[in-house]
């Protein structure tokens, strides 16, 4: 016999994505997922961030990679808590994985939950884990192409962070060229120019997070 | 892989659907995915097929997998007529109507979703 189904495939990982946002809303916890390539400065991003708005918040850090908990003791090197999923294999973060990790996380107080999703310009975009905004970072030393090319994830993002702006003397990264592939696939989105390794121009993603955080807590 | 997940959760529903109307055999799924999801067809039956060879999954071995794509439509952010582009899997299309290359609104191409199944 022939039976209609019309399920929708992604209807496990969205009703733990559900959940996830429940449980972070009664604390009003904002909830950002950091996606990019491999390498394009996702951990050091946080580093800095946790570093220079610990006075001012309460963070804790979700880290997805494939292997090794490099990553979280990177961060937890700030003082903040965090949590590392090893995919093995895995090519993205799943919400059922975020789910499990928040199990480990004191949530007493937390003002901002960082998910830095696997280095994969691709596939996270896909799944929903339960996050406020997604945010992209894309480097200058990737090409200015990179939102052409991978439309999906910059046209799902709240924010673009195009990071390592203190390289662009020494690649041929056309500024203007990328942010306007990011605005023609999202025109609301988002853009800070930043460095994490010369500490420029954080203040504008600091801003943004003062404010989104802001937002979810009234 | 990306793909072996979703073959999973699709899995996971045949599953409950067969076991909720009390089947046995499953016969065939059908699958709708939109260009727009990135779902690659090839790796998705692969997935399928490699999922139900052994374990929790080797009763539905031998189903037919079929995966059909959805058509992707836009609307044109700028001149807001709606069309089909020739190629189904990109975002920047020229507009038939005015040129407009970029910020289409997407209509149909980002499902992903368990059409029917035949089971007995």
């Amino acid at each position: 016999m022939k039976i209609s189904v019309v399920r929708n495939v992604m209807e496990a990982n969205d009703r733990l994505a559900g959940e996830i946002k429940n449980l972070l809303a009664e604390r009003g916890i904002l909830a950002l997922n950091l996606m990019s390539s491999p390498g394009a400065g996702k951990t050091s991003l946080l580093e800095r961030t946790l570093a220079d708005l610990a006075p001012e918040f309460k963070m804790a850090v979700i880290e997805g990679d494939l292997q090794t908990d490099n990553d979280a003791r990177r961060v937890a090197a700030t003082g903040a808590q965090a949590v590392q999923i090893n995919t093995e294999g895995g090519c993205h973060l799943s919400s059922s994985m975020v789910l499990e990790a928040l199990k480990s996380l004191d949530l007493t107080g937390l003002d901002i939950l960082f998910i830095e999703n696997v280095g994969n310009l691709v596939c996270p975009a896909e799944f929903d884990v339960g996050e406020d905004f997604k945010v992209t970072l894309l480097s200058v030393t990737e090409g200015d192409d990179k939102p052409e090319k991978y439309p999906l994830m910059f046209n799902l993002s709240a924010a673009s962070i195009l990071n390592k702006v203190d390289l662009l003397p020494y690649v041929d990264f056309d500024m203007e060229r990328a942010k306007g592939f990011m605005r023609a696939l999202n025109k609301d989105i988002d853009i800070f120019e930043l460095s994490c390794r010369a500490a420029q121009g954080l203040n504008g993603w600091y801003d943004w997070l003062r404010q989104k955080r802001a937002a979810k807590k009234a | 892989m990306h793909e072996m997940s979703i073959a999973q959760s699709i899995l996971d529903i045949v599953n409950q659907e067969m076991t909720k109307n009390g089947l046995t055999k499953l016969i065939k799924v059908q699958v709708k995915y939109g260009w727009l999801t990135n779902t690659m067809p090839e790796a998705l039956e692969l997935a399928f097929e490699a999922l139900t060879l052994d374990g929790q999954y080797s009763p539905l071995k031998g189903a037919v997998f079929a995966l059909e794509a959805v058509p992707t439509r836009y609307q044109c952010g700028q001149c807001g007529i709606e069309f089909s582009p020739e190629e189904p899997a990109h975002l920047f299309v020229p507009c038939p109507g005015c040129g407009e290359e970029f910020g289409h609104k997407v209509l149909a191409g980002k499902e992903l979703y368990i059409d029917f199944i035949e089971a007995q």
